[in-house]
């Protein structure tokens, strides 16, 4: 589903530096793998690349045999709108939108709206356990409300690869347990494939495997 | 069941207005006030222009052609000759007289027709039939409607004019048929040639001419066989001449309004760009999500773009109740007395009404322009960190463009008028206001790197936080940069002009009383029995006269002014205020004469030049020996010596008097005499070179009343700027506040901070605003000034005032930014550091 070959990535400026150079993966379809490395390593890069939001040096991004690298802008983000989910670790949820609203908003720059929109929005809020929540305002929620959110969201459009940045950087052991657990639960149930960044070692066993970015390229630690 | 999708438009729109409810609010009164005076100007100017078109036109009736000359009136034995012509089917002889109303100092216009002829060219000047015969009779006139509301009479009544000094009583005999709104009346031409001593005059010919002959073809022909000072044009050509003495005043006027239109463009932008780089995350969430670049854009400009709407519609719907007022209240001209006995209507018009509607949305468009593309610009993975907003600015530094801009500005100064309006001079105001505005950001960097660090710590933590985030201050100054320069440069110009204006009376006041007989209109004068008279009065030691005439030189433009004056040339040459160094004309050249700077700029008049000026119906040569500043007209005028005039033309009369007092006499006993002595002395305007000084100060004051209106409007509009972009700086740093108040700061320290940040940036602000305004005064008083009404003027900076409101305006800003903080150090500041966004 997903296949980076070679991939390449420097930051120019006053102190320029090497990212990586030459990182190789596969993501099988519904496969979720966790990408660990020290800070600073480049693992919120790797993401940023996949998604189409930043440019590589060098290498092949390939979502479903379709080249990221050469594709301009627009395409891109018209891309990014149909086949990918993001959670955030600051969860990154408009705070003037319903949580409803939030949830459905995917959907809107697909054009999906009316009863179809409000009842794939009403299944996901039942999914992540916030049935009942639709109508409230996001100052309304705790943090690991917020981040389940942010999971409706990055799903209820179906998409093709979820990307997790940190998502329990910001929450309690307890919610954090309750975030990832839902997280592989809606991309399994989704069939979607996903990449979750971390660095905790609690939260890359709950993926199928486990890959270690370091600055020669990503390397299997253990599958699950 | 709830709507649960929203549109995209929602999701950008419905954060804007969650949080800058207060600051889009100001934008949009921003907007309406800049539409609202820009409306306002240009409704009153079109009114009143279209009103004096009318007017003319509706004067002139059907006439293809008229022949014109002096103001004071031709040889009538050209009619006879015109009206022999085979080309021509009618010709209307017509004396037109601007008749001093006795014991008031109005006018009304007195239109001298003969009936048989003028139903031909003029119907609607012709009263109901059966009257015809009663127009025929020399003391009988008949008034248009709005004359008659306008004095308060009705047919039967009588009416008392001047001429000369004595009175003329007139009896109204009915209306003419209503056909407009002008106040004038209407009698037989000899009786207007007896009534106001015009005999063997008339003031022009309106002709007719046969189907099939060409109209252009044969005024060029009939041009060629007229005496000199008359001219032979389509009506339109007096409309454009009556149009053009008031057409830069109108320019002004509309450029001054869309100053404040600018300047609320200029807070749409700042509020824009801070409120586009608070919403920096929650845009590039939108973008991760699949919001396209181009749609991005689009959205927020769209956004901008209600606010245009708002505003303009607000602003049109103001100016129109502001011009009302303004008509009632200081009249058409705003006081400058160019449309007198004017009493139009205010008609919106459709395509003035767009315009503005335009102007508004595509002021509050442009605002938003910039910070739309930088925000789709902005790299999303970046953007959605915190701490990223600084970076968006550093697009809002474009240096060469700058200085390519304020380079342009300067080129453009040296540039001349464009049909006589200084087009080039308000262009490069316009482009050295925006290419430094540009710079901004920039000079705000570099003032702030270079300010010493203090040692107190709330000015310390405000100094370091502003070259942190100099991009931010740097936006937030653009409104108030453009109106206090503005407002500087224009205090620098109104206090030169009056400087300028106060010498200047000075200058040309020399003697102990003036007295006038032509204060309004031009059937007043004095005699040469009353001139006698006057300069025998008791304790006048010296009396020199004043022949005012109006020349026609060219049909496209208003007439000149002659001012034939006592004295000979060695004392016309001192006692008027050259401009130039005065020229002795040797004794074999063509006499001399003194031309004002209008006549240089329209005529193209040199010093030494040999001009030919038309008088008695005969071109006379005349050697330019000076040019003179003339603060009373913007029109040509040209000063000859009297002795010259009354020989070329035999006119002995005079509109004005200089009386010089032997020592021991004093103006009230000697302007008593004067009245008693002198038959029709109470119908004379007697003042002191004091009282004329402080009139014509006064009537200055009046006519830039406007102007300072116009000023204090764009400089609240940049104060409503800064504090709305002070606003959101402020309540950006909730966060930083309440980990401050953690580390154990207080508020009031904080409150410091936040006025020392306020007095640095509005300090910085008035600096550039100043300096900028200095630079934009010397255009406008060396190009603009010159270019639109022929005038220079000594610089002078009104430092007083000057250093008065860079005071008001620290103080505000410095207020502002703690009354923000006020705001933003509520309890939940504290709280603060645990938010998201």
């Amino acid at each position: 589903m997903l296949m980076v070959r070679d991939l390449r990535k420097s930051f120019a400026g006053p102190r320029p530096r090497t990212v990586f150079a030459g990182v190789d993966l596969d993501l099988a379809p519904g496969e979720y793998v966790a990408v660990m490395g020290e800070s600073g390593i480049g693992k919120s890069t790797l993401l940023n690349l996949v998604a189409g939001l930043d440019n590589a040096d060098g290498g092949s991004i390939k979502l479903d045999g379709v080249e990221l690298t050469t594709l301009d802008d627009d395409a891109l983000t018209i891309l990014r709108r149909a086949h990918l989910g993001f959670v955030f670790q600051a969860f990154h949820v408009l705070p003037y939108l319903t949580v409803s609203q939030n949830v459905a908003l995917p959907l809107s720059l697909l054009g999906i709206v009316g009863t179809q929109a409000q009842s794939r929005v009403a299944a996901m809020l039942a999914g992540v356990g916030l049935a009942e929540r639709g109508a409230g305002m996001p100052s309304e929620l705790s943090g690991g409300e917020l981040q389940r959110v942010a999971i409706a969201r990055a799903l209820v459009h179906t998409p093709r690869l979820v990307l997790a940045d940190e998502p329990t950087g910001n929450l309690d052991p307890e919610s954090a347990g309750q975030v990832l657990r839902l997280l592989r639960e809606q991309i399994k149930v989704n069939n979607a494939a996903g990449i979750l960044v971390t660095h905790s070692q609690v939260a890359a066993q709950t993926c199928d495997r486990i890959l270690q970015l370091t600055s020669v390229g990503l390397r299997d630690i253990a599958p699950r | 069941m709830q709507r649960v999708t929203t549109s995209v438009w929602q999701a950008v729109f419905a954060g804007s207005l969650a949080q800058n409810k207060a600051r889009s609010l100001l934008s949009v009164l921003a907007i309406a006030l800049g539409v609202a005076l820009g409306y306002a100007v240009q409704l009153i100017s079109a009114a009143a222009v279209n009103e004096l078109g009318q007017g003319v036109q509706f004067l002139s009736g059907a006439a293809d052609l008229q022949v014109r000359g002096p103001r004071g009136g031709f040889d009538e034995t050209i009619y006879p000759v015109l009206a022999r012509m085979p080309e021509i089917a009618i010709a209307s002889p017509v004396v037109e007289v601007d008749a001093r109303i006795a014991d008031r100092n109005d006018v009304l216009k007195i239109i001298g027709i003969d009936a048989f002829r003028a139903a031909g060219v003029q119907p609607g000047l012709i009263a109901a039939p059966g009257d015809r015969l009663e127009l025929l009779r020399s003391d009988v006139l008949y008034l248009s409607p709005a004359a008659a509301r306008w004095l308060g009479v009705d047919a039967g009544a009588s009416v008392s004019l001047q001429n000369a000094l004595r009175v003329v009583p007139l009896r109204v005999a009915g209306l003419v048929p209503a056909g407009a709104e002008q106040r004038f009346a209407v009698m037989d031409i000899a009786g207007a040639q007896t009534n106001f001593d015009r005999s063997g005059r008339i003031t022009r010919v309106d002709l007719r001419v046969r189907p099939g002959v060409d109209v252009d073809g044969f005024r060029d022909r009939l041009q060629s066989l007229l005496p000199a000072g008359l001219a032979v044009q389509r009506p339109q050509a007096s409309i454009a001449a009556s149009e053009s003495l008031s057409r830069s005043y109108r320019v002004n006027m509309n450029v001054l309004a869309l100053v404040a239109l600018f300047t609320g463009g200029l807070l749409v932008f700042s509020t824009q760009a801070l409120a586009v780089v608070r919403r920096r995350s929650q845009l590039a969430l939108l973008r991760v999500l699949g919001v396209t670049r181009r749609r991005l854009v689009f959205l927020l400009v769209a956004e901008g773009a209600a606010i245009g709407v708002v505003g303009s519609v607000l602003g049109l719907a103001g100016g129109f109740v502001l011009a009302e007022i303004a008509i009632r209240t200081v009249g058409l001209d705003f006081g400058a007395g160019y449309f007198r006995g004017l009493a139009p209507v205010l008609s919106p018009n459709p395509v003035a009404l767009g315009l503005f509607f335009c102007l508004g949305v595509a002021a509050a468009v442009l605002g938003s322009f910039v910070p739309a593309l930088e925000a789709a610009r902005a790299a999303p993975a970046r953007a959605l960190k915190a701490g990223d907003q600084e970076r968006a600015f550093a697009r809002l530094q474009p240096f060469w463009p700058a200085l390519l801009t304020l380079a342009a500005g300067g080129i453009a100064a040296l540039l001349p008028p464009v049909a006589s309006l200084p087009l080039f001079g308000y262009l490069a105001i316009a482009l050295l206001l925006i290419g430094t505005l540009m710079l901004i950001p920039r000079i705000t960097s570099l003032s702030l790197a270079i300010a010493p660090i203090p040692r107190d710590a709330p000015a310390r933590l405000a100094l370091l936080q502003l070259r942190g985030a100099p991009g931010q201050a740097g936006v937030s100054l653009v409104a108030i940069v453009a109106s206090v320069s503005l407002m500087a440069s224009m205090a620098i110009m109104v206090a030169s002009f009056r400087t300028s204006l106060d010498a200047w009376l000075e200058r040309v006041l020399p003697a102990d009383v003036y007295v006038r007989a032509n204060a309004a209109g031009d059937s007043a004068y004095l005699t040469t029995a009353d001139q006698a008279l006057i300069a025998a009065v008791p304790g006048v030691r010296r009396a020199e006269f004043v022949r005012e005439q109006q020349l026609l030189l060219d049909a496209y433009r208003p007439r000149i002014v002659l001012l034939a004056r006592g004295g000979d040339a060695a004392s016309l040459a001192r006692q008027l205020p050259l401009v130039s160094a005065p020229l002795t004309v040797a004794a074999d050249a063509p006499p001399p004469v003194w031309v004002n700077e209008a006549m240089v700029d329209l005529y193209g008049f040199a010093l030494g030049q040999v001009i030919e000026l038309p008088l008695a119906g005969r071109l006379t040569a005349f050697t330019v020996a000076g040019v003179w500043r003339d603060y009373a007209r913007s029109q040509g005028a040209v000063v000859m010596e009297r002795s010259r005039y009354i020989a070329l033309t035999g006119d002995r009369t005079a509109t004005n008097a200089a009386l010089w007092l032997a020592p021991a006499a004093d103006l009230a006993s000697v302007s008593q005499a004067i009245v008693r002595d002198v038959p029709g002395g109470s119908r004379l305007d007697i003042a002191a070179p004091g009282e004329i000084r402080e009139l014509s100060l006064k009537a200055f004051d009046r006519t830039f009343a406007v102007t300072y209106a116009l000023e204090l409007a764009a400089v609240v509009i940049g104060l409503f700027g800064l504090s709305s972009s002070f606003g959101a700086l402020v309540l950006s740093r909730r966060r930083e506040f309440g980990l401050l108040r953690h580390l154990g700061m207080t508020r009031r320290q904080i409150g410091a901070m936040l006025a020392v940040e306020g007095l640095i940036v509005s300090g910085i602000g008035l600096v550039i605003g100043f300096c900028l305004g200095w630079v934009i005064s010397l255009i406008l008083i060396h190009v603009v000034n010159r270019q639109s009404f022929h005038w220079t003027m000594e610089l002078f900076a009104p430092w007083a005032a000057l250093a008065g409101s860079a005071v008001l305006v620290l103080a505000l800003s410095t207020l502002t930014a703690v009354a923000m903080g006020r705001q933003a150090m509520g309890a939940r500041a504290i709280l603060a550091v645990k938010e998201d966004w």
